[in-house]
């Protein structure tokens, strides 16, 4: 009975401390996703915007890159260091260029990249403009050409009438 | 309207131009902003002697060279015959960077393939690298006496690199 009784109790023991650890053990692994949202939430928006330079059309949020693992790890350090968005960016710039950011600043240099779709957009409506006067211009004189040579030809028709 | 033909074969031929020009352009080799500026802070364990830093103030006054390197870098052995020829010259100070890299298998590298290298630094994470802008192992940067960065190398250093570019710019940093 006794012996019984310490068999049981020692597997419930153990039935514990099992459970524990595999609470504890999916506790520590699921620890770094719970790692502060708010700093996360952060980093992925500010890192939506920046270009990974490994693999240059991925964004440095989406990339799983060594360098962008680096990098997210970096930015994070900066937030919690309680940088402003300005100042992380500055912290790429600084380092990477402009070409990190997927949205280029206006400056001289650029002004070709920010401008040039709406230079080509006012091309574009000009040369339409142009072709639909030139076209109505061409159709009106059509019509008088049209009125013109009805005559001779009415007047041949009346011949042999 | 058909005097007009050629517009539309000019803004063809200015096309193909530019996109010439794009293809011969390599994606690749970001403009460093670091060019011109004092290159990044940095203190860091020798590779060798864990237990002696190497900071970027011991190199002022000196005009020399940064390489990094790591062991896991496929591209550095291509590039690692023409800095051990290069080493030989010694036309300046060739400071390697262990870019995220364990001592162990950094020093069994160098002990493999020869070591072009005054001395390594480690960078384990990759900060170093980070501060300076590296986002691809090798690169090269020459550091003039004051410190500023004066040229940055992206990828395998190549002999006809060192001869047309690198050393004549070192010889006129050194005068």
């Amino acid at each position: 009975m006794k012996l019984h009784h310490v068999l049981l109790k020692t597997l419930k023991a153990i039935g514990i401390a099992v459970i524990v650890n595999v609470s504890v053990s999916y506790a520590s692994e699921a620890l770094p996703l719970a790692d502060d949202p708010v700093v996360e939430q952060r980093l992925n928006t500010i890192a939506e915007e920046l270009r990974c330079l490994v693999c240059q059309n991925e964004s440095l949020a989406g990339s799983r890159a060594d360098l962008a693992l680096d990098l997210r790890r970096e930015l994070r350090g900066l937030i919690k260091a309680g940088k402003s968005d300005a100042e992380i960016k500055d912290f790429m710039v600084s380092r990477y260029g402009d070409f990190v950011l997927y949205r280029p600043p206006v400056k001289p240099q650029t002004w070709l990249l920010w401008f040039a779709p709406l230079i080509l957009l006012c091309i574009g409506l000009l040369v339409l403009v142009r072709t639909v006067k030139h076209s109505q211009s061409k159709h009106s004189r059509a019509g008088e050409d049209d009125w013109e040579l009805e005559t001779p030809v009415s007047a041949s028709e009346k011949k042999k009438d | 309207m058909k005097n007009k033909a050629w517009i539309p074969f000019a803004i063809f031929v200015v096309l193909v131009a530019f996109l010439a020009i794009g293809l011969k352009l390599n994606p690749r080799e970001v403009p460093s902003p670091l060019f011109g500026k004092p290159a990044p802070a940095f203190s860091a364990p020798r590779l060798h002697a864990p237990e002696k830093t190497l900071s970027n103030v011991d190199m002022l006054g000196k005009v020399w060279m940064l390489n990094v390197w790591a062991s896991w870098c496929v591209a550095c052995r291509v590039e690692h015959p023409v800095l051990m020829n290069f080493a030989k010259t010694n036309t300046l100070p060739i400071i390697g960077l262990d870019y995220k890299d364990t001592a162990v298998d950094g020093t069994k590298w160098l002990a493999q393939h020869g070591d072009p290298y005054e001395t390594s630094v480690t960078d384990p994470d990759g900060r170093i690298g980070i501060n300076f802008g590296v986002y691809g192992v090798p690169e090269t940067f020459i550091i003039d006496k004051a410190g500023v960065i004066r040229h940055k190398h992206i990828g395998p250093v190549t002999d006809a690199a060192l001869k047309d570019i690198i050393v004549p710019m070192v010889r006129e940093l050194q005068k």
